[in-house]
């Protein structure tokens, strides 16, 4: 667990080189971030349709040069709106992995560190909402409270809170006694900041892994619930919505309608994946070889 | 068990009624023409229909599986499908009957059986017609449309004589005997497994059906299918020529457009339209789409959100709706324009017909100017998450031609168990689509529901003092009434200039067959599987 | 074993808290649900004062503590209510779609493993290699597709183009009869009857659904096998194994593996409740009749009985699962102790 020290980043850097040149693919993963990052700050400056403006007209063509990804049911360019349904999509994921990962770190921290009822009611908890089939609990929570994009980042958050929570819990509590925070509690400092300064920065590399998958794992959820009905609001572009209902076309030949969103948010989930296993590999040498 | 299984393969199905007998082995759905399969997207959580709870998708087994007093004739449409006739009542249950202004005396068919072989008698009638107005819910909503209210109405005179008391003559009651509501149920079977709890067998009913249908319930497997068996002894009209209707549940509609085309299954019920388009034009497979009568689909601008107090921004909303984009995207073609009628004023009392607005921005932003509304409004239009297919394309062209005229529409989906509640109940949506049908054909009926106040499809709060009285005067009047249709035609006029209802089009209801022909529409737009035939 | 006995019973008491929460965290949520049930079944054209009536008949005019009293004592008599929109006791309704859910899971992962556990291994006995790279990306691509996106696109392209795949018709095709039921699970059931025809009947219907699970749950397999079995293979006992000179498959499949077994197993009971919860969206296209699409439909409908019973229903699998675990980690590895963690 070298990787939480400070003073060392340089060689870090060329940690991280010496894993990217033995990992290609981990590489690639974050050549495709890097190009998702691109269009969700610049999507809607460098589409070449207005992913909004409809041309019932010009409804369910097939991909041609002027419509690569073809156009929908009322005539929208499908790729204008793969391209700038990113930012939205990378929003959602983000918060709402961010949301869990700050309240399960604290929670996780509190009851890792002090343990005790703490420790007790909090697993009970987290226990609860584990035993809810967790898709599910997510449709719940969005069907009542309201189908925005707030709602589906508190219900994606919510049932992510118990990994984070688990893990940071199990991390803070082997390192409560370990020497070096009996040393830093012998030196003065208080429990708060030995928790906060010391210990949990132990548990980030392996958080690292678990955010990045997460991440993938909240488009996909977004993109179910979507699929229900239950996703954002139209006519905002969205890739779960738009592969949902395309998929009522597939069967009648507009294929494009479903697929292209579908590779798109696959490709997504595929990035965020490939970089959990490639963060993995940076974090833990020994799984590396 | 594999022998009771060969057993029932050898029964002609004569004294199965048990849901829980092991399904029928068939040959596949194609090779076998006296055995159809046919799918929908709904599913059935009931066989009784006066039940509390019980759903649209159910009505079809009081259809199939049970009679009526009197039924509608059948017609063949203009495009050659096949229609119910509103415009003749035949015999069902009952081989005559004759009509003061006091009451009804029905003569029931000597000989009538039910499925169980006992006779149908003017008690069994009695009987349901008593528990069709005493079970509440819709089922006392729609008796009542008919002016039956109360038990005390209905006497079973003798064996074979029924009688009805009239509170008021009125042209809906024979109607409304035809409706699926008032079907006869075998009251001594039903008494017999009534409990001093559930007087009225409804336990029992919504299992275990009671009828003298064509069609006898062979298998129900809620949430998968049912299997009708066809009663070979039916004595309320001719014997079907189909043996067994096998209905699947199948709610994806990508899955159901490709079991018909490939051929697995005969029929699919209620396609989207788009999937009605295409198939119309593929070989072998004949699609029949056809209006639903009485049924307007409609933009509704509600007069409790204070921008739509206004007619001229109820017209200019008229005017801004794109509606050949809409009649398109929303039901690909398939349905009656109700747009860009030629005048102000009707000419006839056909009902529905043209309004008279077409998509005009310009004329659309100077009522708003006149209205002092230039510079536009926020407004939520609401849709209903359950009828998304149609409603979200034609929602968003809506929201897109609002824009032009400064109005700013935000799209709310409002979840299915919502929509009634929010729409219906509460009226409290400002701008929202609705789709009322009503299912005895006439304007003054449609006028009832919609355009009187507190009524419950007047979900844009409309009160006009003139619609009022004249809606009550020509509810029950005859058709042939001299008064009848000037007052229609003002009542139409009315509502054309007042406009709280936004007509976007006609629906239709289609169905794609493949090996099978002569699907009968009904107004209640549910399967009525006693006219199908094998091809 | 009298411990083991008693960590057993404290491990179900345990769980009592757990379901409890589950009971009282489904009963807010459903009546948080938007809508209003009464006015929902009352049906069309009903007036306030039929939704009145159907009101009182839902018991939905009393206060929530009521009506959470009433649940609760229901609850204990084992009566989970009638759903309101298939018209059936939700016991009834569970009874009869769990096995269907449970089949299509089991055979999901079922191919899962025998296609994951191989491509973990072989890519552990070679890290870094193309190999291992390839079976990243399979196993990852997997992972990353929605499963309804990946459910249709099958349909389409092996039933609707191919056409070698049976028509997507939930657990059998029209032409069989369907199997006495026994346990429920038509593959079992048909098996015990001798049935074979329906047998492979069921098993036809089960394959596109599986696989398009399947693809969905390779990854956490995969990647847990090959961890597992890399961390295995630079353990000490290898090495010893390798000094020894036992053959190198030996070693793989006789020793390494088997220690591996351990997280595999446990992830597999992470997979598999997981997969129970998330396969909802697989039965609504399949038109499987089992408990995902039931639960969307009551959550759609609003339908409280049937909501709970499901979220219910789920809780107690999914406290029995770990319990499984807990109890196959003891028989696998007698070192570990089984006390509370």
């Amino acid at each position: 667990m070298s990787m939480a020290s400070t003073n060392k980043s340089d060689s870090l850097i060329a940690h991280i080189f010496y894993v990217l040149r033995g990992n290609p693919i981990t590489a690639l993963a974050f050549i495709l971030l890097a190009s998702f990052i691109t269009c969700a700050l610049f999507g809607p400056l460098i589409v070449p349709y207005d992913p909004l403006a409809s041309n019932t007209s010009n409804a369910l063509m097939p991909p041609s040069v002027d419509h690569w990804f073809g156009t929908d049911n009322l005539g929208r360019d499908v790729f204008s709106r793969v391209i700038v349904a990113t930012r939205l999509d990378l929003l959602i994921s983000v918060s709402a992995v961010a949301l869990s990962f700050v309240i399960g770190s604290i929670l996780g921290s509190v009851a890792g560190y002090w343990g005790g009822w703490l420790d007790a009611i909090l697993n009970r908890l987290l226990d609860t909402i584990m035993a809810f089939p967790l898709f599910v609990l997510a449709m719940g929570i969005v069907a009542a409270l309201g189908n925005t994009i707030e709602n589906i980042v508190y219900a994606t958050a919510l049932i992510n809170i118990p990994f984070y929570a688990r893990l940071v819990r199990a991390e803070v509590n082997i390192r409560r006694d370990a020497g070096f925070a009996l040393a830093a509690k012998l030196s003065g400092n208080s429990d708060l900041r030995v928790l906060a300064v010391h210990i949990f920065p132990n548990a980030l590399p392996p958080m690292m892994v678990q955010i990045s998958l997460n991440l993938g794992w909240a488009i996909l959820n977004a993109a179910g619930l979507s699929f229900i009905g239950l996703g954002v609001r139209p006519p905002t572009p969205e890739w779960g919505i738009m592969v949902a209902e395309g998929a009522n076309f597939v069967i009648s030949g507009e294929w494009w309608l479903a697929l292209f969103p579908g590779l798109w948010l696959m490709l997504a989930v595929f990035t965020f994946n490939l970089l959990g296993d490639g963060l993995r590999d940076i974090v833990d040498p020994r799984k590396r070889t | 068990m594999s022998a009771s299984r060969r057993d029932f393969l050898k029964l002609s199905g004569g004294a199965i009624t048990a849901a829980s007998l092991p399904f029928l082995k068939v040959l596949p759905a194609s090779a076998a023409s006296d055995v159809i399969v046919a799918v929908m997207g709904q599913t059935i959580n009931s066989l009784d229909l006066h039940r509390t709870g019980t759903n649209r998708p159910s009505y079809q087994v009081a259809v199939n599986v049970y009679d009526r007093l009197v039924s509608f004739g059948t017609k063949v449409t203009p495009d050659g499908g096949v229609s119910y006739d509103y415009s003749v009542i035949e015999p069902e249950i009952a081989e005559s009957w004759e009509i003061t202004d006091s009451e009804m005396i029905f003569k029931l068919k000597p000989g009538g059986k039910f499925q169980d072989g006992s006779p149908i008698t003017a008690q069994d009638v009695k009987w349901s017609f008593d528990r069709a107005v005493s079970l509440g819910g819709f089922p006392a909503v729609q008796m009542k449309a008919g002016s039956l209210e109360s038990p005390d109405q209905f006497e079973a005179v003798d064996d074979l004589t029924f009688k009805i008391k009239l509170i008021r003559p009125s042209k809906l009651t024979l109607p409304d005997l035809a409706v699926p509501v008032p079907f006869v149920i075998n009251s001594k079977v039903a008494l017999a497994n009534a409990t001093d709890d559930d007087p009225w067998a409804t336990e029992y009913l919504h299992k275990t059906p009671a009828g003298s249908g064509a069609f006898k319930v062979a298998q129900w497997k809620p949430g998968e299918q049912l299997v009708y068996e066809r009663n070979d002894d039916y004595t309320s009209g001719p014997v079907p020529e189909i043996k067994r209707v096998i209905v699947r549940e199948v709610p994806s509609p990508a899955t159901r457009l490709a079991l018909l085309e490939r051929g697995d299954v005969n029929l699919s019920f209620n396609m989207p339209n788009k999937d009605a388009k295409e198939l119309s034009e593929v070989d072998g497979l004949a699609i029949q789409t056809t209006p639903i009568e009485n049924s307007i689909y409609s933009l509704c601008p509600n007069l409790a959100f204070d921008a739509f107090k206004d007619k001229r921004v109820r017209q200019a909303i008229a005017y801004s709706v794109p509606y050949q984009e809409v009649f398109d995207a929303g039901a690909y073609g398939r349905g009656e324009p109700m747009w860009g009628g030629p005048s102000m004023t009707p000419s006839d009392i056909a009902w529905p017909q043209k309004f008279p607005y077409a998509t005009d921005l310009d004329r659309a932003k100077d009522l708003l100017k006149e209205a002092g509304m230039a510079s536009g409004f926020d407004v939520p239009l609401s849709i209903s998450l359950g009828q998304i297919d149609w409603m979200e394309p034609v929602a968003l062209l809506i929201q897109e031609n609002l824009a032009k005229i400064g109005v700013n529409a935000t799209i709310e989906k409002v979840p299915s168990a919502n929509w009634r509640t929010a729409s219906l109940v509460e009226k409290r949506l400002p701008l929202h689509l609705e789709t009322f049908g009503g299912w005895l054909n006439y304007p003054c009926y449609y006028f009832f529901w919609c355009f009187l106040e507190g009524h419950l499809f007047n979900s844009s709060n409309y009160r006009n003092e003139e619609i009022e009285v004249l809606t009550l005067e020509t509810l029950h009047m005859p058709i042939d009434d001299p008064d009848y249709a000037p007052k229609i035609k003002r009542m139409i006029e009315i509502i054309w200039d007042e406009v709280p209802r936004i007509a976007l089009w006609q629906p239709a209801l289609s169905v794609g067959m493949n090996g099978v022909k002569d699907f009968e529409y009904w107004f209640h737009s549910q399967l009525d599987v006693r006219n199908l035939k094998g091809v | 074993m009298s411990g083991r006995f008693k960590t057993i019973s404290l491990r179900i008491a345990q769980a009592i808290p757990v379901l409890f929460g589950v009971v009282v965290v489904s009963f807010i949520l459903t009546r948080a649900l938007p809508g209003d049930p009464a006015v929902y079944f009352a049906g069309a054209s009903a007036t306030e004062e039929s939704i009145a009536q159907v009101r009182e008949v839902l018991g939905l005019d009393k206060s929530l503590p009521q009506q959470f009293i009433i649940y609760v004592g229901d609850l204990l008599r084992g009566d989970l209510g009638q759903s309101i929109s298939t018209g059936q006791a939700v016991t009834d309704d569970l009874a009869r779609r769990l096995p269907a859910s449970l089949e299509l899971t089991l055979m999901a992962l079922f191919i899962s493993c025998s296609i994951a556990v191989p491509l973990g291994v072989m890519a552990a006995t070679k890290p870094g290699s193309l190999r291992d790279h390839m079976c990243r990306v399979i196993v990852t691509a997997g992972v990353s597709l929605p499963t309804f996106f990946t459910g249709i696109l099958l349909i389409y392209v092996f039933y609707y183009l191919l056409g070698i795949a049976p028509s997507p018709l939930g657990r059998l095709d029209f032409i069989y009869i369907e199997p006495d039921t026994i346990t429920g699970f038509y593959l079992i059931d048909a098996a015990i009857t001798g049935d074979w025809e329906t047998w492979f009947g069921a098993l036809k219907q089960l394959v596109l659904p599986a696989t398009t699970l399947a693809l969905f749950t390779m990854a956490p397999i995969a990647r847990m096998t090959r961890a597992a079995m890399l961390s295995a293979l630079s353990s000490d006992f290898v090495r010893t194994a390798r000094a020894a000179g036992l053959s190198s498959s030996k070693i793989l499949y006789g020793y390494a593996l088997h220690n591996a077994m351990l997280p595999v197993i446990t992830t597999l009971g992470m997979v598999f409740s997981f997969t129970l919860g998330a396969n909802v969206l697989v039965e609504k296209v399949f038109a499987w009749p089992g408990i995902g699409s039931y639960a969307i439909e009551a959550l759609v409908a609003s339908d409280y009985a049937a909501v709970q019973g499901f979220v219910l229903a789920m809780a107690i699998l999914f406290v029995l699962l770990n319990l499984c675990i807990d109890i196959a980690y003891s028989l696998i590895d007698p070192r570990i102790g089984f006390e509370e963690r």
